[in-house]
């Protein structure tokens, strides 16, 4: 099946380009194709995934793309495309294109109605090829260049409805912030050219291995991991990512659960080898992605629009992962991207669902009681809250144990509390919101209805995976397979899955206590949520607020970049063309100057030749005269 | 000697030229036609040139010689290798496009077309000319017509901008011409040099100049080339030029006038002279750093979009002389590319500027918004632009850039990587230009403007698919510009110059 693997980027293109350039007129056809592509890259990926799991070599396919010979001591730029495929691939393909498909059909129903229909679909199957393509690389060129075209992808689609300048903001915000990564990220990856004069992963890896935490390798690993830090959305590159809810919601499923953000995880995850090969980077890694975890965990408590709330908890979870990666667990992180990528997708579908059923209301303190009109959309919710929160048995549960379980074998002591402490949170603002919009008393006079098959088929396909996917890496799974996912993806030598009941209990006990807090306050309402927020006023206004951290962001580009702009336009008006200018008049001025010897009067001229005879001839007959001149 | 294929090129836009003449002036449609099939003829045989060309073979190609004065050695002598053929191609598709972009112009098209086409011919002629008198020729050929171009054809401070551009050109090929002599005169010299008068380029590059008048008049030609590709702080015409020409002027201003200059320190400067380019190294790059990312931050805040297109063609042009400064074969291979990917995007973006110019009387962008709701076609065109602009992958310049970047960095660390960052304040302009001009609200004051079609969708299509082809197929023209730079890289390599690891 692997020699078909490179059909699985090349059938989303061919989706892209045929219906930019043919079917854009139908919106079936358009739909249709997209919707074909996905799936028929899906089963060409579970193939490969099928087989990878009964024989896990890597299997590595590339064409020469671009070659400039080395030429003395300088390195030329030998560039290659290719396929890589291995278990890590293998299963990213596989939740890739399963999100995609029911992001695809969930689409179908989401935008039925709207002006650019086919032109969406044409967008959504551009940004599956170019995540899909970012997924087989087998070097950091090519990755770099997908990587590239997801961040476009993302543009197009999050500045989808262009006529809302919030969108258009958005989609600019979102885009810009990630090239301050990308710059960081290109900068790393041509330094690692230029000292290892390759850009393959295989190749690179023993040559890593030799120069294990020399100073440029921490260097480049840091600078590398910059690229992550934009598209994973990770502290201080956060702030497009709340504001990317301005897309079209199954746009915003895709972009949380399996693609953009996840893309900077599974690039940690790809080029494991050389963060791993500086204790530096790795403790940047972790102590990065546990701040995130808990930066975003505490706005998400406050947060009314509910979009926003899953967006800051999209954060959280993310850095979870790359936190999970920086105390040196691939496996952890990358077992939880994909258990997020369910639940997380399940959840965002959800919000997409009960927003189109409220005509797009996304304030929840507006909404209320929605359980009695739209049942399935209100308990597979629940039980991607649930999944989320990590209660037992669902997928929540295992990956956050296999992070904490981590976190406490590499003595992280620091980084395990703080875990547990997201915990608490996470489990206590999403079920703020379930308390908040599904059930109570109805808040407004809304008349929300369950939507169509369309879209409540991928809400219950997702939640049998959100319930079930975590057991994937059970010991029960280990026992009755002899393989779980900790076998399958990972870096070293493979884990074998086991239940700490300790840290079992901790986390479980922290989510259950989060979710009874959240019942007190929510639905008890023992204790008023207002005069909480009273009580802590300061503190709630810095977390409306983002700790004002988009606040000064704006103010560094708005008054520092555009004045420093300002300044340097005035140089070159007044300064360089002063000077160039100032030399043209000072010509002119010389020339305005001498022209005042060309009277026109003829007395004047016969007077200058008359002189000029007299002086000819005196020159001329110097030697006679016995004079100076030669 | 076979069929004169560049000859051809060359003299198809002059004859096209004269063929305007012919025509009645008020007949502006057979003039337009007139010149389309000259400047057709141009581009079919540019691209067929381009792909007979050996790239295994590489050197120069399809050679032409005819004597002219034997005493000093001037030939009228034609040819093509991986460095010039590019730049032959560019400037067909740019003046094929520029005709088209000219469909609507009514204002004296006879005149129009003749100064345009005859200018061109120029402009093929430096980049074919095997002879350094010829070449030098070709340059003021290409450079003179364009002042009574924006004189004439212009818009907003069109007499200030053209005697600055004329001034400052002008001034610059003085500087130059007194390089071109003195090391025409060296050659000739016969205890120095060969002892007889040429102005064959390959035998003046054979000869070994004394190191320091190679400094002496590298400095010469890095001044008077500068100012046409243009180097801060000699950047200064373009703007004001670019933004004040007519439009198919300002493509091929930023296409390939400005191109005329990168080439020439190839060709000459840094072929002729390489210890003097090796000393002078330092301080290009340097002001080539100050012309990516300075530049870009003053197009930041232009309130006119053309500025803003002119600013950042200034600013693109410092990845072409850091790359050029880097002297290895990575970085001048994208040198070149950038060249050629860089007089595309441009002639893209003047193009479009135009058409939304023509539609809406102003290029205020505070006075647009929305447009992508009437003008979906030139919005998306426009886009492909912005995204080559920034650099992205699937776009050429993202390949040439990244080839610059790699050369750069192995020579000059730290100015390189504060040239990388000009890709992030380029996204800034690019993007704003693009969201305050096409996206938000329907705005209904422009509901009568049309979108683009028919031919003025000529130039789009084209600007755009070579764009998109070669940055997906990059192989098909960095092989080629590989096999002209190699032979040059080689000499810095028997120099040992640089290599920082």
């Amino acid at each position: 099946m692997s020699q078909y693997a490179w059909l699985i980027p090349v059938l989303p293109f061919s989706s892209f380009v045929a219906i930019v350039f043919l079917l854009k007129k139908s919106k079936a056809a358009s739909a249709a194709y997209a919707l074909a592509s996905m799936v028929a890259s899906f089963v060409v990926a579970l193939g490969i995934l099928i087989e990878k799991v009964q024989d896990p070599k890597a299997i590595e396919i590339a064409v020469n793309w671009l070659n400039i010979p080395e030429m003395g001591n300088f390195r030329g730029l030998n560039v290659q495309m290719g396929l890589l495929i291995d278990p890590l691939s293998a299963a990213m393909l596989f939740i890739v294109t399963f999100i995609a498909i029911l992001v695809t059909l969930f689409s179908i129903g989401y935008m039925e109605g709207d002006e650019g229909f086919s032109r969406y679909f044409a967008y959504l199957s551009l940004f599956a090829f170019s995540m899909l393509g970012l997924v087989v690389a087998n070097n950091y060129f090519q990755m770099f260049v997908f990587w590239e075209l997801v961040g476009l992808s993302s543009y197009l689609l999050i500045g989808f409805w262009y006529h809302k300048p919030s969108a258009a903001d958005a989609a600019q915000k979102a885009f810009i912030t990630n090239r301050w990564a990308d710059f960081a990220f290109m900068v790393g990856i041509i330094l690692l050219f230029v000292y290892f004069g390759t850009f393959n992963f295989a190749e690179l890896g023993p040559a890593i291995e030799h120069t294990k935490d020399a100073a440029f390798i921490t260097l480049i690993g840091i600078l590398i991991f910059i690229g992550p830090v934009g598209k994973s959305a990770q502290f201080p590159l956060h702030v497009w990512l709340p504001d990317a809810m301005e897309g079209p919601t199954p746009v915003s499923a895709f972009i949380h659960a399996a693609t953009m953000v996840a893309a900077g995880v599974y690039l940690i995850a790809r080029g494991f080898i050389l963060f791993e090969s500086s204790e530096t980077t790795m403790l940047v890694i972790a102590y990065i992605g546990g701040f995130t975890a808990l930066f975003a965990a505490s706005i998400a408590i406050v947060q009314k629009d509910i979009k926003r709330v899953l967006a800051y908890s999209t954060l959280s979870q993310l850095g979870y992962m790359v936190m999970a990666m920086g105390v040196g667990s691939l496996t952890a992180g990358m077992f939880h991207l994909t258990t997020h990528a369910f639940f997380k997708a399940l959840l965002f579908l959800g919000a997409g669902s009960v927003i189109h059923a409220m005509h797009h209301e996304q304030d929840m303190f507006k909404m209320g009681a929605l359980s009695k009109k739209m049942p399935v959309t209100t308990w597979t919710f629940v039980i991607g809250s649930l999944a989320l929160a990590g209660v037992f048995p669902l997928a929540g549960f295992w990956s956050k144990d296999e992070i904490l379980l981590a976190a406490q074998h590499h003595n992280f002591t620091g980084l395990f509390v703080l875990g547990v402490i997201v915990a608490f949170m996470t489990a206590f603002y999403m079920f703020r919101l379930i308390f908040v919009a599904f059930f109570g008393e109805k808040k407004s006079d809304h008349h929300a209805h369950e939507t169509s098959w369309l879209m409540t088929l991928p809400l219950v396909l997702l939640s049998v995976f959100a319930v079930l996917a975590g057991f994937l890496n059970s010991p029960w799974f280990y026992e009755a397979f002899g393989k779980s996912f900790s076998t399958f993806v990972f870096f070293g030598e493979p884990e074998i899955p086991h239940l700490d009941l300790g840290v079992a209990g901790l986390s479980t006990v922290a989510a259950l206590a989060g979710i009874f807090t959240a019942w007190l306050i929510y639905s008890r309402k023992a204790i008023p949520a207002e005069s909480i927020a009273k009580k802590f006023s300061g503190l709630y206004k810095l977390l409306w607020n983002k700790y004002y951290i988009d606040d000064f962001y704006q103010w560094l580009f708005d008054k520092v970049m555009f004045m420093t702009g300002k300044a340097l336009d005035w140089v070159d008006h007044h300064i360089i063309d002063g000077f160039f200018d100032g030399f043209a008049k000072l010509v002119g001025f010389t020339g305005s100057k001498l022209r005042l010897t060309q009277t026109g009067a003829l007395q004047n001229y016969a007077l200058v030749i008359f002189g000029a005879v007299v002086f000819f001839v005196l020159l001329a007959s110097t030697p006679l005269l016995g004079g100076v001149i030669k | 000697m076979g069929f004169p294929i560049l000859s051809t090129i060359l003299l198809a836009p002059v004859i096209g030229s004269i063929a305007v003449l012919l025509i009645p002036g008020k007949n502006s449609k057979a003039i337009k036609v007139t010149a389309a099939l000259f400047s057709s003829v141009s581009l079919i045989l540019a691209v067929l040139a381009y792909a007979g060309y050996d790239r295994t073979v590489g050197g120069m190609q399809y050679v032409e010689n005819i004597p002219w004065v034997k005493t000093f050695g001037v030939n009228y002598a034609l040819g093509v290798d991986g460095l010039s053929m590019p730049m032959v191609l560019l400037t067909a598709i740019i003046l094929f496009s520029g005709v088209f972009v000219s469909w609507k112009l009514e204002d004296r098209p006879k005149e129009f077309f003749f100064y345009m086409l005859f200018l061109v011919g120029g402009v093929f002629g430096v980049f074919m000319s095997r002879d350094m008198f010829f070449m030098f020729f070709f340059l003021e050929m290409a450079v003179i017509p364009k002042f009574i171009l924006i004189n004439v054809w212009g818009s907003k401070y069109k007499e200030y901008a053209s005697m600055k551009y004329t001034l400052y050109l002008l001034g610059g090929s003085a500087i130059a011409l007194i390089g071109l002599i003195t090391i025409f005169l060296y050659a000739a010299d016969p205890s120095r040099g060969l002892g007889y008068y040429t102005f064959d380029i390959a035998t003046l590059a054979s000869v070994k100049y004394d190191p320091a008048f190679q400094k002496f008049a590298f400095f010469l030609l890095i001044i008077g080339f500068g100012v046409l590709v243009p180097m801060f702080p000699l950047h200064r015409w373009t703007p004001d030029g670019h933004s004040a020409a007519p439009t198919a002027i300002s493509m091929l201003l930023a296409g390939v006038i400005m191109k005329l200059g990168g080439y020439a320190i190839i060709r000459i400067g840094i072929n002729f002279l390489p210890e003097g380019a090796k000393f002078w190294a330092p301080l290009i790059a340097a002001l080539a750093t100050v012309n990516a990312v300075y530049i870009a931050v003053v197009a930041m805040v232009q309130k006119d979009i053309k500025y803003v297109v002119a600013n950042s063609s200034v600013s693109h042009m410092g990845y072409v002389l850091i790359g050029i400064a880097s002297l290895n074969a990575a970085a001048i291979d994208g040198a070149v590319g950038q060249m050629f990917a860089h007089g595309i995007m441009a002639a893209l973006f003047f193009s479009l500027v135009g058409n939304i110019y023509d539609k809406t009387h102003t290029r205020e962008i505070a006075d647009y918004g929305g447009l992508a709701h009437q003008m979906p076609r030139v919005a998306a065109g426009f886009m492909i632009a912005s995204l080559a602009s920034l650099g992205l992958p699937g776009m050429f310049n993202f390949v040439s850039e990244f080839a610059i970047f790699v050369g750069a960095v192995q020579v000059f660390k730290v100015l390189s990587v504060i040239s990388i960052f000009a890709v992030v304040v380029t996204a800034i302009y690019a993007l704003r230009v693009m969201k305050q001009t096409f996206f938000g609200p329907r705005n209904e004051k422009w509901d009568h403007i049309k979108d683009a079609k028919g031919v003025e969708m000529v130039p789009i299509v084209l600007l755009g698919g070579v764009l998109l082809l070669f940055g997906f197929f990059p192989h098909l023209i960095m092989d080629m510009i590989n096999s002209g730079v190699a032979p040059l890289a080689e000499k810095f390599v028997s120099l040992k110059i640089g290599g920082i690891f």
